[in-house]
């Protein structure tokens, strides 16, 4: 046992005892389950005499969260060795991951479905907690809803989640990604012949990734009116650049012995490109490819703060946090995070097939 | 200039023009190389053994002098494929498969997708990687990702084979396997083999003609025949000619007089 | 091959009027191409102001001088964006609404306060993250994936939920909360780039440097600081570059729905409220300009780090 895991599985034992011992002035029936669960928390410091395993860690932590959430609303006020209980059953899935990450391979990502243990019981973690706190602790709705409430409100407004994704995601966003990455990387085609103009513009297109580009909403909206072209053009805008600097640079990408080869066989410009300059940008584009995917659903959706039909993701967030529906907002905000993950996954999953000989995907 | 000369040099001389001042990188070159010869460039860092092989293949432009590649410009040469050139790293594409990188030069220079197929099977079997046809580059040794390039260099039957450096980078033991297959392999194809080594050795062992090299300028000191059988096994190393050859090769590195001196 | 590379060295090495020569072409085309689009895009406008007025017969130059200085162009012209932008910060007290610099500093206030949380967290966070395992497992697939979401839509949220906080709970006046719930975003655009830059920089060493230090018998923590530190300066301030212009963007957006009245991203929406195009196009070269500073202010700290460290100069 390492010192950490010493001190947690000491403090993780006095947390139950103290808690159990605030328990026992109530009458026995109520919190059954927590003081169940807390009087397993005091007998896990047997560890100290007789190992225990890990998975008795992490079946405790299961079992703690269980208890508590499902004891929210059992006492009026909420009693300290409740809030004590959630801290054991926090410091039990701790000590769980402390000690399966110990097991683990060190720097190895896989373990066979063990190492994406750890990360979904970071995460679950983080759900209980906040449910419980902000059920619990009487947290105001307009500042924090519970996880739960959030769930809810997406499963009933199925329909107005979609439209808004329907509006911002499915034509403002893949339009404009597509039209800007495209454009992006025909003129960095277009201009690979022409030093004068590579060292012209890539200086330009490098500095441009630093400005806050998405100021340009207010513009587009004003040129392309308040639906969707404009939003798209400030993701053209947007994802244009990260393209063609990326682009340029990854036709520079080939080596010097690479180019050379191909000259040795006389080949033309295009069949040099085709055949050596452009797979071997590949890695680039797909680098430019992954950020922009990111801008783009940013840059719609900031673009809808500043004008919109009745309809979008970022129309619905600036409008409902006016409202202070704050529920529909996070409801929102799960959609575009899945929205985005999904996106940024499937350019993944093309980017492994396709660049699948370069050693960051070889070695992944 | 022979009718059977392939690469004729005469007074060739390259200057490098850099913010440090002119580098001579070639002085006063002047060399013939006959049809079916195996000559190898040895010498120090500097001395333009590369870059007179760049040279020969249009790499690199001669500043003064005249080269002649089977009679013609460097570049016309180039342009009528008349060389394949192996370089010191294998420069495989990574993407392709072997078969699809030897395929490389074949695609680029408009053969038919059979003639392909036959010349691709012809030169995997001359150099041993048969049955590796359909793996990627990063899956071979280094050794054989070597091989894969000199087939790709054979595939399209060009008469003239300049290497520079080939086995550089691989160790001693996979170094001499390669040596005694290339042997067998230029007495298999007859051509005319322009090789570039640091090693006293490989040069003597490979040979027909060992050109000594020395930088500052880089030029020609000494250019030795040698009386060895062309049928060579690999022991023939201990022979007393082979070593009366290394010895005369080392002399004209020394009157190079480049290690003392500079470095 | 040695003289191949060394003339490659050599013609790397190019003055510096060769370098800016091109960029000040292309940047000369751009402002060409901008006022032939303005002739172009406010030419409606133009013929509308002429048929009311019963004007006939306009020259060709008269019709373009007018199309570059109309009061609410649809493009307005480089003359009048970069006049407004010194009619708005040399001709008026910085202290005043109507000055830009006022609403600049108040952007670069929230943005720097906010840059500096991120990165100081993002950097503590990328130590524990590469000294402990179940952290590294536990947190780094969670940000990892938040780089791919847009978390700049919580901004609105943050801001608004932020103020009602930091006003209503904790008492705190009006402008300092308003800062405060800003900085928040700013904060935490910052932070996820910094961390997983410092991650990385962290991690930077190679097996032997780290074996090196093991013979050493070094503890872990002069490990860190002669050896992973060290290594992760420049991850460290790509990162930074990266998350300061992060932060200014966050701290734009976080002035967009609160019905704030001062900063750049309060000036573009008031701009885009009263079709002020002059104003908005002044206000996004302000915002540009702030970007640019702070990018080159990072680059001069990290010039100086990298001149204490004995770094090479690149």
């Amino acid at each position: 046992m390492s010192q950490l895991q010493y001190f947690l599985s000491l403090v993780t034992g006095g947390v139950c005892a103290a808690a159990l011992a605030l328990s026992l002035v109530t009458p026995f029936e109520t919190g059954l389950l927590l003081k169940t669960f807390l009087a397993l928390g005091v007998l896990s410091l047997i560890r100290f005499i007789l190992p225990l395993g890990l998975w008795i860690d992490g079946i405790l932590a299961l079992l703690g969260a269980a208890a508590v959430l499902i004891s929210i609303g059992v006492f009026t006020p909420t009693p300290p060795y409740f809030w004590m209980a959630l801290v054991a059953a926090w410091l039990f899935g701790w000590l769980f991951v402390e000690r399966l990450s110990k097991t683990l391979a060190p720097r190895l990502s896989d373990n066979g479905g063990l190492g994406l243990l750890i990360p979904v019981v970071f995460g679950l973690s983080i759900l209980v907690i906040w449910e419980v706190a902000t059920r619990a602790g009487n947290v105001p709705q307009v500042i924090l809803p519970p996880p739960s409430m959030i769930w809810a409100r997406i499963t009933a407004s199925v329909p107005t989640l979609f439209a808004d994704f329907q509006q911002t995601f499915l034509k403002a966003v893949l339009i404009g990604y597509v039209l800007g990455c495209g454009l992006g990387f025909v003129v960095a085609i277009l201009i690979d012949r022409s030093p004068f103009l590579k060292s012209g513009l890539l200086p330009l297109g490098n500095f441009v990734s630093a400005l806050p580009i998405v100021g340009v909403a207010p513009i587009m909206v004003m040129w392309f009116g308040f639906d969707w072209p404009s939003k798209a053009a400030v993701v053209i805008i947007m994802t244009f650049f990260p393209m063609l600097v990326n682009t340029v640079a990854g036709l520079n990408a080939s080596s010097a012995i690479e180019r050379d080869l191909m000259r040795t066989y006389a080949a033309g410009y295009w069949q040099t490109l085709m055949k050596l300059r452009l797979p071997a940008a590949g890695p680039f584009i797909f680098n430019a490819l992954k950020i922009n995917s990111t801008l783009a659903l940013i840059g719609a959706i900031v673009a809808e703060f500043f004008g919109t039909p009745i309809v979008g993701m970022g129309f619905r967030i600036s409008t409902e946090v006016g409202r202070m529906n704050v529920d529909m907002v996070w409801a929102e905000i799960a959609v575009a995070a899945v929205a985005g993950s999904v996106f940024y996954g499937v350019i993944v999953l093309i980017e492994r097939a396709v660049t699948f000989w370069h050693p960051s995907v070889r070695g992944a | 200039m022979g009718p059977n000369a392939v690469v004729s040099a005469q007074n060739l001389g390259l200057t490098f023009k850099t913010n440090d001042g002119d580098v001579v990188a070639l002085s006063d070159v002047s060399l013939t190389i006959d049809k079916g010869e195996f000559v190898s460039f040895i010498g120090p860092s500097g001395c333009g053994k590369t870059t007179f092989l760049r040279t020969i293949a249009d790499l690199e432009q001669p500043t003064s002098g005249t080269l002649r590649i089977n009679g013609q410009t460097p570049e016309n040469a180039r342009r009528e494929r008349a060389y394949g050139y192996v370089f010191q790293a294998p420069a495989l594409y990574p993407w392709r498969t072997i078969e699809k990188n030897v395929a490389l030069p074949l695609e680029i220079m408009g053969y038919s997708g059979s003639q392909q197929a036959e010349r691709i099977k012809r030169t995997m079997d001359l150099v041993n990687l048969s049955g590796f046809e359909k793996k990627y580059p990063w899956q071979l040794s280094g050794g054989m990702q070597q091989r894969a390039s000199i087939a790709r260099a054979l595939a399209f039957d060009a008469d003239l084979l300049l290497m520079d450096e080939p086995f550089g980078a691989l160790d001693e033991i996979v170094r001499d396997h390669l040596n005694s297959e290339l042997l067998k392999l230029w007495a298999a194809t007859q051509k005319t083999i322009c090789f570039v080594t640091h090693s006293i050795p490989e040069a003597v062992y490979l040979s027909t003609k060992i050109v000594v090299m020395s930088p500052r300028p880089g030029r020609v000191t000494d250019v030795i025949e040698s009386d060895l059988p062309r049928e060579r096994p690999l022991d023939i190393r201990e022979t007393p000619e082979f070593l009366a050859i290394a010895v005369r090769v080392r002399d004209g590195l020394r009157a190079g007089h480049s290690y003392e001196e500079h470095v | 091959m040695s003289f191949a590379t060394s003339r490659h060295e050599c013609t790397a090495r190019v003055p510096a009027m060769k370098r800016t020569l091109p960029i000040i072409i292309v940047l000369l085309a751009i402002v060409l191409v901008w006022y032939a689009a303005a002739i172009g895009m406010n030419a409606q406008w133009q013929n509308d102001v002429y048929r009311r007025a019963d004007i006939t017969n306009v020259p060709a130059t008269q019709f373009i001088i007018d199309t570059w200085n109309q009061e609410k162009p649809v493009l307005p012209t480089a003359h009048q964006v970069f006049g407004e932008l010194w009619n708005s910060t040399a001709l008026v007290a910085p202290n005043k609404p109507r000055s830009l610099i006022f609403h600049a500093w108040v952007t670069f206030s929230a943005t720097a306060l906010g840059f500096v949380m991120g990165s100081l967290l993002g950097i503590a966070l990328a130590v524990m993250i590469v000294h402990n395992e179940a952290m590294n497992r536990s947190l780094m697939p969670w940000i990892v994936a938040s780089q791919t979401i847009p978390i700049l839509a919580l901004a609105p949220l943050i801001v608004v939920i932020g103020f009602n906080i930091f006003t209503g709970t904790m008492g705190i006046p009006t402008d300092p909360a308003r800062l405060m719930s800003k900085a928040i975003i700013s904060a935490y655009l910052s932070f996820f780039p910094v961390a997983v830059g410092m991650v990385k920089g962290l991690r930077s060493p190679e097996a032997i440097q780290l074996d090196l230090m093991h013979t050493y018998s070094a503890s872990a923590n002069q490990t860190f600081w002669k050896l992973r530190w060290p290594a992760a300066m420049p991850y460290l301030f790509a990162s930074l570059k990266v998350g300061v212009a992060a932060s200014l963007v966050g701290a734009i957006v976080g002035e967009l729905p609160t019905g704030a009245v001062a900063g750049l991203g309060a000036r573009l929406l008031a701009g885009s409220y009263y079709s002020q195009t002059i104003q908005i196009w002044a206000a996004l070269f302000a915002a540009s300009i702030l970007a640019a500073l702070l990018v080159i202010a990072v680059g001069i700290v990290e010039r100086l780090v990298n001149r204490a460290m004995g770094a090479r100069p690149a």
